[in-house]
């Protein structure tokens, strides 16, 4: 074993560093992923090559074994907060840079549901994805859902529910959207540990999402399609 | 020190307890996203029905409708300076519904989690404040004359020995389940395994413990089957009736009374001592749990091959107690902090 190297960062070919920030996020540790971005810039990386092959990289790695059993929500958190850190850098950068964007997402947990765990988790994951996420928090009423949409002018809509007693008002929500006739313009994911497929294809859903790493895939699958099918009649 | 429900536990080879609170109230007319615990006040007459639907169908422990009674989850409400009251009243009504049964019925003060992540994993959980919290919702149940309190669905090991902690200073016996409902584990990762060595360690230990909730009724019997190996006190299992689905606008689980029964025999058999159930579970179920108990003879513990056969398949492999789980890839190589 390598126990005893002390590696240093700065002293790592590109092909390395990358590898080892894979590691780093993995394990959660902040402070060397902040190191190893401002490396890579100080290298001449765009930022939006930072971000997607050395932090989305990583993530998607944590992802998968979150998915697979492998790493449980502590894990994921302090791998997600190390994401953070590089991305408080990268953020400003990829502004200024026009970086182009995946895709937006409003997400909230519903009426009367304190729990967020989920919620924060798949907000973290799709950060880490490279999607901008707005996070409307707890115990959303239909109209908070709808005026992020259309003021934010998001791809998509997250909505997750923790209790037996909330996740009916998912169909609520969905139920407005179409009323209003915006409802094939967003993408709706629902997620959240009582919910199951049946349940998202009975109220309405695009998709259920087991857990953050399917809901990355899920959007990342939807917002393609979408693209393509405005694409061809455009 | 003696109580109801120590004694009654030493008397008695199982106990049934009850369903869940929040899928009856719902088939009450509880609407999505109200607080249940507002209608210990509001509805006193419904809570009441509730509580005698467990009680008259045989249940020997029923909780009280006060899960989500902690400061930070009624905040939510802006009901968060109710706790002491909302708590007190959902114990009373339970002590009026118990104290006119002709048969020992046990009030369990029901106590959930705080939904809150807790500090050391980036939370705003402190252990202080998680003390905190269970202690005043500890005293409202006290003062309206629980027997025990019960804390349940908690998925973080220090969140459960924040209940604990609360529960000495409130001088209250207790009972304590985790919910498994991540790939045989807690959504923080808790195998069974570790829940056993963690309780056994607990200063004010509980009087029993176990799992409720979680996915279906295999994983929680395969989450019981972990928990006995050198369980130091009675286990509970509390597994939800099936399968949740929507129909008509309404959650039905899709959990007949027979699959309960079957359920409740094979987590007798599994080394659980207090059965019930949790989401979905209906006073037609704990009828045919309890008739199951009372006529069907004890048999050896289940394989878990016998348990996949008669209540189907897990959700997941290996729930991390047999080391044949997935493993992560080998790391590059450590740095010294």
């Amino acid at each position: 074993m390598s126990d005893e190297d002390e590696i240093i960062l700065s002293e790592l070919n590109d092909e390395d560093l990358v590898a080892q920030m894979f590691d780093d996020l993995y394990d959660g540790m902040k402070e060397e992923i902040e190191e190893s971005v401002n490396i890579l810039l100080s290298r001449d990386w765009e930022p939006y090559r930072i971000l997607t092959e050395a932090l989305v990289g990583g993530m998607t790695i944590v992802g998968h074994d979150f998915r697979d059993g492998i790493l449980f929500v502590p894990e994921v958190l302090l791998a997600a907060n190390a994401m953070k850190g590089g991305m408080f850098i990268l953020k400003p950068l990829l502004a200024e840079t026009g970086a182009p964007q995946v895709g937006k997402m409003v997400i909230g947990t519903v009426k009367g549901d304190i729990h967020d765990i989920g919620k924060n988790l798949v907000g973290m994951m799709m950060e880490g994805a490279g999607f901008e996420v707005i996070d409307l928090g707890i115990n959303n009423a239909v109209e908070s859902y709808l005026e992020a949409l259309e003021a934010e002018s998001a791809d998509i809509l997250g909505m997750s529910a923790l209790l037996t007693t909330t996740m009916p008002y998912m169909k609520v929500v969905i139920d407005t959207l179409i009323e209003k006739g915006i409802r094939d313009d967003y993408i709706v994911l629902v997620g959240g540990a009582p919910l199951n497929e049946e349940f998202g294809k009975a109220i309405g859903a695009d998709a259920y999402c087991r857990d953050a790493a399917v809901a990355v895939e899920t959007a990342k699958t939807f917002v393609a399609r979408k693209h393509n099918q405005s694409g061809a009649t455009a | 020190m003696t109580n109801a429900f120590a004694t009654l536990l030493a008397e008695r080879d199982w106990l049934l307890a009850d369903g869940a609170t929040g899928t009856n109230l719902f088939n009450m007319g509880l609407e999505a996203g109200e607080p249940p615990e507002m209608w210990n006040v509001d509805h006193p007459d419904r809570i009441k029905a509730l509580y005698e639907g467990a009680a008259h169908a045989g249940s020997d422990i029923f909780l009280t409708n006060t899960f989500g009674g902690n400061a930070s989850r009624l905040k939510l409400h802006n009901f968060q300076d109710r706790v002491f009251e909302l708590n007190k009243i959902g114990a009373e009504i339970g002590r009026e519904v118990a104290d006119a049964m002709d048969r020992k019925v046990i009030v369990a003060g029901s106590v959930g989690p705080t939904g809150d992540i807790m500090d050391h994993m980036g939370g705003t959980l402190t252990h202080a404040l998680a003390v905190e919290m269970f202690h005043a919702q500890a005293e409202g149940l006290k003062a309206g004359g629980a027997d025990v309190l019960w804390v349940e669905t908690i998925s973080a090991a220090e969140e459960y020995k924040a209940a604990a902690e609360a529960f000495a200073l409130a001088d209250m016996p207790w009972c304590g389940t985790m919910s498994f409902d991540t790939a045989g584990r807690t959504m923080m990762g808790v195998t069974s395994k570790e829940m056993t060595k963690m309780v056994g360690k607990i200063d004010h230990a509980p009087l029993a413990f176990g799992a409720n909730c979680g996915v279906g009724a295999s994983d929680l019997l395969r989450t019981v089957l972990g928990l006995a190996s050198g369980a130091p006190f009675p286990l509970i299992a509390k597994g939800n009736a099936g399968i949740p689905k929507f129909h008509d606008g309404h959650i039905h689980y899709d959990g007949t009374p027979e699959l309960m029964a079957d359920y409740a025999i094979l987590a007798r058999d599994c080394g659980a001592k207090i059965i019930g159930g949790c989401c979905g579970t209906t006073p037609d179920h704990l009828r045919s749990m309890r008739a199951a108990l009372e006529t069907q003879p004890r048999k050896e513990t289940p394989s878990l091959e016998t348990i996949v056969e008669a209540m189907g398949a897990f959700s997941s492999e290996s729930d991390g107690t047999d080391g044949a789980g997935p493993v992560r890839a080998a790391r590059r190589g450590r740095r010294k902090g």
